[in-house]
């Protein structure tokens, strides 16, 4: 019997399979679940992360941010050499060190590639899972809901914090490699010695990993509300672009605290001698507060949703 | 779906929770509360009448009421320039926190009548104490005694001194907090640092005051200009940085952005005229004159050079006596403006002058001074030092007076009070009139400016301690002792003093407040006339708080020694210095100093110089550099050239005070990390919560737990009033293959989710082995299923699938049975590829593959032959019959007949949700004995079937004959037909639902 793509079943494992279907006696659990199940163990961290690595964007991604800080390098390298010219912006002092060339490159990236790493990660972890049509056997498994979301979650804050230490930390090595290890120097004149200005990038970070919070909320939000990974992720960006609009007009005063990316450069205060952290704590507070509603509303959203696709 | 809204209500509380806390948190970081009604009340007040007053001087006043009276009240004097307009905001804010507020414009100023004396205690201070007798009459107004109101007195700069001298003359005062004010005019404007013997008072800020000082002429004609109606550049304008500031908290106040000139009308045609006036007049002609402090009938003309704005006439006042247009001493009465003639022509004052300029000095009376006292002073302050706040300090605390002294980031270059700190000052009234509130203390606070920031404004933290340092017999301040480097070094001091250092710019400050931070990193030291001493780089921090003061060897050069009457006039400052040599002058202040009598022969004189009182960090690794020149922008030079040798002295060094204490604020912010816990507090009940809500007891019907499948009642409506299934029931038995049949859209896939928890059904249940079904139930792990199309990663090839698929069930991987799974797909080599490469049929039979990974106990396909060619349907059907036959159960869903018919042994029948038959395929299909036979003669063959003994219920329909053979085998009855002679074309069981349904089926897929 010969199929098509020489695609066929023997008899042989038809009988191969009824065998062991008649040899092994599935045993029960007092709960209903066959023995072996237990809800703990669906979908392990390790499975998640190897079912996401393996996808080409996150690969494509975290080889975008590889490769990023090289770029960066040689744009100051053959572009026109503006060294002379300092007029104190972190822009200028980039090729100063290799901490400030850590800074600028997270000045760069801080406004809109770092959002929009985090909601990738986050906006498309389930809505993807929902286009594959994978999501209701993931669900079927059963993996609990919660479970699934959580797993999911966490699985995409792991990249996601992995990609946002991975640039700087690129970006260190072309530093020390062509700008050498040596102060950090603020704007204002500060410097910052090498030594120190390593715990200031660390604590960069960390803030940063804690101010995108908002993104990784709603991103989890809208993921788990469309079945469109694009729609997910293109929404929170679109979002995080809006904030940032909205920003910039003055005229809003106080109420631009309120913006979920206000607090969006206030790890630039960790750049000095004397650190301030009240605006970072601002920030810490309104990425959690945002973080923690639209995540709660997205637990909410996916404990009832109607699986359909 | 009843579930829904009974859930949305809670879930939209705790959503609103979430965002009242998350907003209300950021509202309660960000702002206070509505500020309170104020009514306001216009006065023209009568004052005193002085010497030279014709009659009592009206005063412009404005009262302020809070919402409750009778209450305490604050007099709020205005600064030099200003007037009542210029300090509503902070007589607003006294108002809204419950004081009756008191504003006027001094005499001289605003629509005030009369003219300047600077706070002469015959004038302007008797105007005061006429207001408090005023105050004393109002009901508004709480009562100490007969004629004695309950009052406290605050004001800035010329109004703090006028607080001095009220509270020192008028004991009917009960508070005061005077901010950003003298103690001693003539050494504000005239100081000088050094002195040649070396003891210094115990306090942190103490200036050695000598006589004969260094004239500040750009304050002081900046001063000038302003009391002549020039205004604007006096008084700090902009809000002082304070802790938690950021940038776009910094601007100007409304209201508070005009000082003098706002309210007169005219004025800016008076300065062009009075410029104009000034142009081309001789200046030496006004220094004959005023030696003898003669009255002004001729310094209008001779003393022209100075006029600012002459004709700066309030536009609403009455026209003052003397005070023609050109009038270069504008409302200044004469002695003044002929003392500040005398002054900014020579850069010297007579004896006449100081005199004049200290018996207006609040040094007169701060040793009446038993008020408690709140001092406020600023850092950035080139005109009134932390010297001044220091001396007054000093005298009031030896007179027994209750003292706070409170050092902040602004001063007449830095910005007036901030809202904090003006908090601060409501509440010592608050304390000290009413007894409310905590007791401020005493002692000293400080602000300390950290580092610029890349964004907003520099942070800010503060320093206090309970006793100010070396006064009440306090420890005197502590010193220590940096030592600076550097050789003998001669300077020159050019003539004319010109080209002169640059240190600071005076006024600037009142315009554009921030930048006067950046003033510090623009000070300017000529070479040749600028000496350097430079410390080591410090090893840790030295926070300098206050006047550091260093004990300094200079000579003149034989040749070019100063002119015994000007003596050496130097200018000593204290840079902190980076490691990469950045220079920053801190506070720009510099310390003028004069040594009237330097021998000429070059031996040298020893002085101690007290530096200017600054509050500056000094950070590990950067060093301190005493820099001792010529000259300074700022002041008058001295005229003749001459050069010095300047050294420091032998074993001396820069002795910085250190003023230890507790540090608050800017240290982790309290507000939003609290708000952090809350909010992760709130997240972590929410979870609670969610498990709790999770947390069911096994719904287990223990007679069922060995059947498979027990529907009943099942339906599911969705908004709108569609029906997906309605009130289906059915049960399902172990080892059988169930068909469930119907046309597309008659609820088969939805019924099937539901089964897999997939959709909540609106009403109804599902069993599984007796175990009810929801969402991520655990019986379902005993289901393997496929419905509605494959699911898999696209970029994984299908055998990575399938494992990923049972690693992520978290079971045992000898349970899956990987192989016999992908042997029944048969993808062959195909396993290895991506599953984007494969065609619908293969995605198919590996979904299928995967459905019975585990060997489930009941196997749930969803049209499992979609897509698959007929030999592969074929294997499928073997495949499930197979897999039933070891025991375990098989549900098919179909919406073809043939396909239940040749694959299940029961069916059940479904048609737009509802149930329409159920039972074992032959029964359904076959109905129980009923034939169907094709014949050519349907009525003679009726006839022979009618004959058979059991035979019943003969029908003819066209060319067929149906029959109920009842027992009789189809065989024997085709037996008889045959051997009657019937032409059999075909004989089987009668199918009499098939018409219906595959007109179902038609009406469906037309669609």
């Amino acid at each position: 019997m010969t199929g098509t793509n020489g695609v066929h079943t023997d008899e042989a494992a038809i009988e191969q399979l009824a065998d062991a279907a008649a040899q092994e006696d599935q045993g029960v659990q007092p709960d209903g679940s066959v023995t072996g199940y237990r809800a703990g163990r669906t979908l392990r961290l390790r499975v998640e992360l190897v079912r996401q690595l393996r996808r080409r964007r996150v690969q494509l991604m975290l080889g975008f941010l590889v490769l990023l800080p090289w770029i960066l390098w040689a744009a100051f390298e053959f572009g026109t050499d503006a060294r002379d010219n300092r007029s104190g912006g972190f822009v200028d002092l980039a090729t100063s060190s290799a901490p400030n060339f850590v800074v600028f490159v997270l000045f760069a990236v801080s406004s809109f590639l770092l959002p929009m790493i985090v909601a990738l990660f986050f906006g498309d972890t389930i809505a993807s899972e929902a286009s594959w049509s994978s999501l209701k056997y993931l669900l079927a498994m059963p993996v609990p809901r919660h479970r699934l979301m959580r797993q999911k979650a966490i699985a995409s804050g792991l990249l996601s914090f992995f990609a946002i230490a991975l640039l700087p930390a690129v970006a260190l090595l072309v530093g020390v490699i062509f700008y050498g290890a040596g102060e950090a120097v603020s704007p204002t004149g500060d410097a910052i010695p090498f030594s120190d200005s390593m715990m200031a990038l660390l604590f960069t970070v960390l803030y940063l990993a804690v101010h995108l919070l908002w993104v990784a909320g709603l991103a989890l939000f809208l993921t788990v509300s469309t079945d469109a990974p694009l729609g997910a992720v293109g929404g929170t960006v679109l979002v995080a672009i809006l904030s940032s609009i909205l920003d910039q007009i003055t005229a809003l005063e106080g109420l631009r605290n309120y913006l979920p990316t206000h607090y969006a450069f206030a790890w630039s205060d960790l750049i000095s001698t004397d650190i301030d952290w009240s605006n970072m704590a601002a920030g810490a507070f309104s990425a959690v507060a945002y973080g923690a509603f639209f995540g709660l509303l997205a637990a909410r959203r996916f404990r009832t949703k109607d699986i359909t696709s | 779906m009843p579930r829904i809204p009974r859930l949305q209500p809670r879930w939209l509380a705790a959503g609103l929770v979430a965002v009242l806390a998350a907003a209300g948190g950021l509202v309660w970081l960000n702002s206070g509360d509505d500020p309170a009604e104020v009514k306001t009340r216009e006065l023209t007040l009568a004052g005193a009448q002085g010497p030279g007053d014709a009659a009592p001087v009206r005063l412009d006043a404005t009262l302020y009421l809070p919402e409750v009276t009778p209450a305490p009240a604050v007099i709020v004097a205005h600064g030099f320039g200003g007037s009542k307009q210029s300090v509503d905001g902070d007589a607003r804010e006294l108002a809204q926190r419950g004081f009756v507020a008191l504003a006027y414009s001094a005499r001289g100023f605003g629509r005030s009548e009369g003219q300047i004396s600077l706070n002469s205690r015959q004038h302007e201070v008797a105007d005061a104490s006429k207001l408090v007798d005023w105050l004393g009459e109002q009901a508004e107004v709480t009562q100490d005694g007969d004629d004695d109101p309950k009052v406290g007195v605050t004001g800035g700069s010329y109004g703090g001194s006028l607080s001095l001298l009220l509270a020192g003359t008028d004991k009917r005062v009960d508070a005061l907090a005077p901010s950003i004010t003298y103690n001693d005019l003539s050494q504000a404007l005239l100081p000088n640092s050094a002195t040649t013997d070396d003891t210094v008072p115990g306090t942190p800020a103490a200036n050695a005051y000598a006589a004969d000082g260094v004239f500040k002429r750009s304050w002081a004609g900046i001063f000038f200009a302003s009391g002549a109606g020039g205004g604007g550049l006096a008084d700090p304008t902009v809000d002082a940085v304070e802790e938690g500031d950021e940038d776009d908290d910094i601007d100007v106040p409304a209201g508070n952005t005009g000082t003098g000139g706002t309210d007169s009308g005219g004025e800016s045609g008076g300065t062009d005229s009075g410029t104009d006036n000034g142009a081309g007049s001789d200046t030496g002609s006004g220094t004959d004159s005023d030696t003898g402090g003669d009255t002004g009938s001729d310094s209008g003309a001779a003393n022209s050079a100075t006029a600012g704005a002459g004709a700066g006439q309030p536009g609403g006042g009455p026209s003052q006596p003397g005070q023609e247009a050109g009038n270069p001493c504008g409302k200044f009465r004469p002695e003044f403006c002929a003392a500040y003639a005398e002054v900014a022509t020579t850069g010297r004052a007579s004896q006449q002058t100081v005199d004049l300029l200290q018996s207006v000095s609040p040094m007169q009376v701060t040793k009446n001074i038993t008020q408690p006292t709140m001092l406020v002073q600023g850092e950035q302050d080139t005109l009134f030092g932390l010297d001044q706040a220091d001396a007054n300090a000093r005298q009031i605390a030896e007179a027994g007076g209750k003292v706070k002294v409170v050092w902040y980031t602004g001063g007449h270059d830095g910005g007036r009070p901030g809202p904090e700190l003006r908090g601060q000052i409501a509440d010592w009234f608050d304390f000290h009139l009413r007894g409310q509130g905590s007791d401020p203390g005493e002692g000293l606070s400080y602000a300390v400016q950290g580092a610029l920031r890349v964004q907003g404004a520099p942070s800010v933290r503060t320093v206090s301690t309970g006793t100010y340092p070396g006064l009440n017999g306090a420890d005197a301040t502590e010193r220590r002792s940096v030592p600076v480097f550097g050789p003998e070094q001669t300077i020159v001091n050019p003539p004319g003093g010109n080209p002169a250092s640059i240190s600071s710019l005076p006024g600037l400050g009142s315009i554009i407040g921030s930048s006067s931070r950046l003033v510090g990193r623009v000070s300017i030291d000529l070479p040749g006339q600028a000496a350097q001493f430079q410390s080591r780089p410090l090893q840790s921090q030295l926070l300098i708080a206050g006047a550091s003061t260093v004990r300094l060897r200079v000579a003149a050069v034989p040749g070019a020694a100063p002119p015994a009457t000007e003596g050496a006039v130097l200018f000593a400052k204290l840079y902190d210095v980076s490691a990469d040599g950045t220079r920053i002058l801190p506070g720009s202040a510099v310390s003028p100093f004069r040594i009237p009598a330097l021998p000429a022969d070059g031996s040298p004189v020893e002085v101690t110089v007290t530096l200017p009182g600054i509050v500056r960090p000094i950070e590990t690794d950067r060093s301190i550099a005493l820099v001792v020149s010529t000259t300074d922008q700022a002041y008058a030079p001295a005229t003749q050239a001459a050069a010095y040798r300047v050294a420091v002295a032998e074993g001396a060094a820069v002795e910085a005070p250190v003023v230890s204490g507790t540090r608050t604020g800017n240290g982790l912010p309290s507000g939003p990390l609290i708000g952090i816990a809350i909010v992760l507090g709130l997240v972590v009940l929410a979870a609670i919560w969610g498990a709790f809500r999770r947390r069911r007891a096994t719904d287990l019907d223990p007679g069922l737990v060995d059947v498979p499948l027990v529907i009943e009642g099942l339906s599911k409506r969705y908004p709108g009033g569609v029906t997906a299934v309605d009130d289906l029931s059915f049960r399902v038995e172990a080892g059988q293959v169930l068909g469930l049949l119907g046309p597309n859209g008659a609820g088969k896939t939805t019924s099937l989710r539901m089964l897999m928890g997939l959709i909540q059904p609106s009403g109804g249940t599902i069993r599984v082995f007796g175990h009810k079904i929801y969402s991520g139930a655990p019986v379902l792990s005993r289901i393997g299923s496929f419905v509605e199309g494959a699911g898999f990663l696209p970029h994984l090839s299908g055998q990575a699938n399938l494992e990923l698929y049972w690693a992520a069930t978290g079971r045992p991987p000898d349970k899956a049975h990987v192989e016999e799974a992908l042997e029944i797909a048969g993808l062959g080599k195909a396993v290895h590829r991506r599953v984007r490469t494969y065609s619908q049929g293969m995605r198919q039979r590996l979904a299928i593959a995967q459905a019975m990974l585990g060997l489930p106990d009941l196997l749930v396909l969803d049209e499992p032959t979609n897509g698959l060619d007929p030999p592969q349907i074929h294997q499928m059907r073997a495949v499930l019959r197979r897999y039933a036959s070891t025991g375990r159960t098989v549900v098919v869903s179909s919406h073809l007949l043939a396909e239940v018919e040749q694959t299940c042994d029961h069916v059940v029948v479904m048609h737009q949700g509802r149930l329409v038959a159920s039972g074992k395929v032959e029964e359904i299909v076959g109905g129980s004995g009923e034939a169907t036979f094709r014949v050519d003669r349907p009525e003679d063959a009726a006839e022979v079937l009618r004959a058979v003994d059991g035979v019943e219920g003969v029908e003819v329909e066209g060319n067929q004959v149906h029959a109920d053979l009842d027992g009789l085998p189809r065989a024997e009855a085709l037996a008889k037909l045959v051997g009657a002679g019937v032409a059999v074309e075909q004989a089987g069981p009668r199918r009499r639902l098939e018409d219906a349904f595959l007109q179902l089926v038609g009406e469906e897929t037309s669609r």
